[in-house]
């Protein structure tokens, strides 16, 4: 285990700087020369929802079909507790 | 199971923390586009207020409040809420959760986006709510922790 | 940004994971698990990621305790390792 956080604390040397605007993610054009997805939402946000929070932008309506899963994910949590867990009248009196 | 016992000091401190807490949830649902928050996080802070006065008075003070048959349609109403808007936009002509073509008038497509995340967020929030105290209901199966 | 702050709460992070792991009383574990997760939330909130901080403090500090120390009175409290 000592080995593995040795092996972890020697990889995370070669990490880029928190936050420094020369990231690679933060660029414009990535290296295959294609559009960065990312730094449309930066720059278009506040243009297209007129919401400075640019989260809840990127959550609510770009991507909002993925939210929409999120909320069926944990709504079917919700169900499967109430049919797992809950012991009605009828199921009380069959344990006894 | 348990001894089952009266402390004044705990129902009275959860009654002074829950409103504040209550209030401090519907903030950052309605509040979620200028601050950080939305409708995960004020959901699971309205649960909190109700969950705390379920824990700390137990079944017959909680009866009061929202009670454990009304958990299962506020959550279908919360989902319900997310599903029609986007098909509301589906139907009035443009893709699906496309808030552009939400039918009300007299605003700009841009603020037309801002309010449908809004109403998108108060679905969140609803169901969220509602599903955490269903999972505390059915999880201690009628007893009391009181 | 300000290095000792984050290595301070990396210290209390490693030192709440570890008495989460080794405690016997469960409830002693449930209540780590929830200081865990709010100076997880700081780290967040450090980082600049204030959503997530958010989300993680509500959510793993608030509710899931409320759950854990449910499913303790259930269950015996003790643990058996």
């Amino acid at each position: 285990m000592i080995l593995f956080a040795g092996v972890l604390i020697y990889a995370a040397n070669d990490l880029p700087y928190r936050g420094d605007p020369d990231n690679l993610m933060h660029v414009e054009k990535s290296v295959t020369n294609t559009q960065v997805k990312g730094n449309y939402f930066v720059q278009n946000a506040y243009r297209d929802a007129r919401t400075p929070n640019m989260v809840t932008v990127v959550l609510g309506d770009y991507r909002s079909i993925d939210t929409f899963g999120e909320q069926v994910v944990i709504y079917t949590a919700g169900l499967i507790t109430l049919l797992v867990l809950r012991r009605t009248r009828k199921i009380r009196r069959a344990l006894k | 199971m348990r001894r089952q016992f009266d402390s004044p000091i705990v129902i009275l401190g959860s009654r002074l923390l829950s409103p504040y807490i209550m209030v401090f949830g519907w903030y950052v649902i309605f509040h979620g586009h200028y601050s950080p928050g939305g409708g995960f996080q004020g959901g699971a802070l309205l649960a909190a207020s109700i969950l705390l006065i379920r824990v700390a008075g137990g079944r017959r003070i909680s009866r009061l409040q929202i009670q454990e048959f009304a958990t299962t349609p506020l959550a279908v109403i919360g989902v319900v809420i997310y599903f029609a808007t986007g098909l509301v936009s589906m139907a009035m002509g443009g893709y699906f959760l496309d808030y552009e073509m939400l039918p009300i008038p007299g605003l700009d497509p841009a603020w037309l986006r801002y309010y449908g995340i809004l109403i998108i967020e108060i679905g969140i929030g609803l169901a969220v709510m509602a599903i955490l105290i269903m999972i505390y209901d059915n999880m201690v199966r009628g007893e009391d922790y009181a | 940004m300000i290095w000792e702050l984050e290595l301070v709460i990396y210290i209390f992070l490693l030192i709440s994971a570890i008495v989460a792991l080794e405690v016997k009383d469960l409830l002693v574990a449930v209540v780590m698990m929830t200081v865990f997760s709010f100076l997880m939330a700081l780290l967040f909130v450090a980082m600049g990621a204030i959503d997530v901080g958010f989300t993680e403090a509500v959510i793993g500090a608030g509710v899931t305790g409320i759950l854990f120390v449910v499913v303790v009175f259930q269950t015996s409290r003790k643990s058996n390792d």
